[in-house]
């Protein structure tokens, strides 16, 4: 099975390929460059070290913001979905929150921060933070009562109930968050570097966009594609194989 | 010598429209010796439950008192509690459910070793409890309220939903186990059978609001308990003499 579900995903991943260069020589036009230029210009970047360079700038903003989005917004979520007081003081912010475009938080904090490192991170952070608080409130709404009884009569430690009572049922939503979180934060990232950054993926974008440079805007848009990739493979799927086990 | 005082004058649920709510206790009077088994017998609904997360804290919003037993050097009483369902970690293998609610120097002291061995567990530490079959996941909860070494251990009805010869054989092994570990317990159950079997004391409750309706010394020594005939004569004889306290069960 799982034999025919690669050589299946190979096949339609070539076919995509024979597309687009079908449809480079059909157009001859240096807005559709063909799969084998685009990969000189991968080969040409990561030998002068631009491209994993930049690569590696942009994945620190990403780790950065998406770590400060995710410790803030748990935090907040757990405090929403366990105290209704608390929920019905922000619940209108998180309201505002969810509907702030992200091109307006980036615009404000550089405004406000300048155009500095921290108000890049920092509008990022932003943007993504009402997403987790939204999906972690869920969580802590469903928490087991039974439980948290439990824990209570046996005189369980706050930190005991947090790490084994608490967190375990809060993963699925956790893991949820950091998947879509991760996605749409690198996205935000590459805007974030545009706008204000001299260095990064999305800066690089920019320079390419200027010179109508395809090919190096494409090999920047699949190596980051591939890294995002390699993550998910190889940092969340057995993590969350990890935190499965106990599942039958 | 009573270790577990109870006086509840009223413990009531609040309705959502704000009229009088459910009056789940009322005057209940109750009070239990150190190492004492007591049964709480009552109809479904009359507010065993309430009792017992009152009597363990969980519950407070209730008018009256309970005064509980503690050893001199520690600050609270320490509650074994056994729910209904087992309320293990699914997360957490038998070993660390059992470990997790037992301070370091507990852990240190093989306790948790003596009662997977009391219980026949010792080959299920390492696992997971959806592996394990109800009655197994609840001689995990038993464990686990007897490791606490508790001042007192609140039961409540953890034999229901078992085949009856794995009840029964659940039923002398918490009987070995007390024995072994003298302490107070304060069981509740629906089933006079089981009270019998268990009880030094019976406690009968009344329909909501419950309120103690009488107590019976249960005078069949331990060693006649696993005798099914004995048990039976005794229940009849209660049946026979004070049917009124037992037609709502």
């Amino acid at each position: 099975m799982a034999h025919s579900r690669v050589v299946l995903q190979s096949l339609s991943l070539l076919a995509l390929l024979l597309i687009w260069q079908t449809a480079a020589s059909a157009l001859e036009s240096r807005v559709l460059p063909p799969p084998l230029t685009v990969l000189e210009v991968l080969v040409a970047g990561f030998e002068s070290g631009q491209i994993p360079k930049n690569v590696g700038i942009t994945l620190a903003r990403v780790a950065a913001s998406f770590l400060l989005a995710m410790v803030i917004g748990i935090a907040i979520g757990i405090l929403m979905g366990r105290h209704t007081t608390v929920d019905r003081l922000f619940d209108g912010w998180l309201v505002l929150f969810l509907n702030i475009p992200a091109l307006v938080t980036m615009i404000l904090c550089y405004v406000w921060f300048g155009l500095t490192e921290v108000a890049a991170i920092t509008a990022v952070a932003i943007n993504k933070i009402p997403n987790v608080v939204v999906t972690l409130r869920e969580g802590a709404r469903a928490l087991d009562r039974d439980l948290l009884e439990m824990a209570q009569v046996f005189k369980l430690q706050r930190w005991s109930v947090l790490r084994h009572v608490v967190m375990p049922q809060l993963q699925p939503y956790i893991m949820g968050t950091a998947r879509s979180g991760l996605a749409l934060i690198w996205k935000i990232v590459l805007v974030v570097e545009l706008l204000g950054r001299s260095n990064g993926v999305g800066f690089q974008l920019y320079s390419y966009f200027q010179l109508f440079d395809v090919a190096g805007i494409l090999a920047y848009t699949l190596t980051f594609v591939l890294v995002v990739q390699l993550i998910e493979l190889a940092l969340l799927q057995p993590l969350e194989a990890r935190l499965n086990r106990w599942r039958r | 010598m009573s270790v577990l005082e109870i006086e509840i004058r009223d413990k009531r649920f609040p309705a959502d429209d704000g009229a009088a709510g459910h009056l789940a206790l009322k005057n209940l009077l109750l009070s239990v010796a150190r190492g004492e088994l007591v049964c709480l017998l009552g109809p479904s609904g009359c507010g065993k439950t309430t009792l017992l997360n009152c009597i363990a804290g969980l519950d407070r919003d209730f008018a009256g008192t309970i005064a509980l037993p503690h050893a001199p050097d520690q600050p609270d009483p320490v509650i074994g509690y056994v729910f209904q369902e087992p309320r293990l970690l699914p997360w957490l293998s038998v070993r660390a459910n059992i470990e997790l609610v037992l301070s370091e120097v507990q852990r240190g002291c093989g306790i948790v070793e003596d009662m997977l061995a009391a219980t026949g567990l010792e080959d299920f530490a390492e696992a997971y409890p959806q592996k394990l079959s109800l009655g197994m996941e609840r001689r995990v909860a038993l464990c686990r309220a007897f490791a606490v070494a508790p001042d007192i251990l609140l039961m409540d009805e953890p034999f229901v939903s078992l085949d009856e010869p794995t009840a029964r054989r659940l039923r002398a092994l918490l009987v070995a186990i007390w024995q072994q570990r003298p302490t107070t317990v304060v069981f509740v159950t629906h089933n006079l059978r089981e009270a019998i079997e268990l009880a030094d004391r019976i406690v009968v409750l009344s329909p909501a609001p419950g309120t103690v309706r009488r107590e019976i010394a249960v005078n069949l020594a331990r060693g006649q308990r696993g005798d099914e005939r004995a048990i039976e004569r005794f229940r009849q004889e209660l049946l026979d003499d004070q049917p009124e306290i037992f037609q709502d069960l």
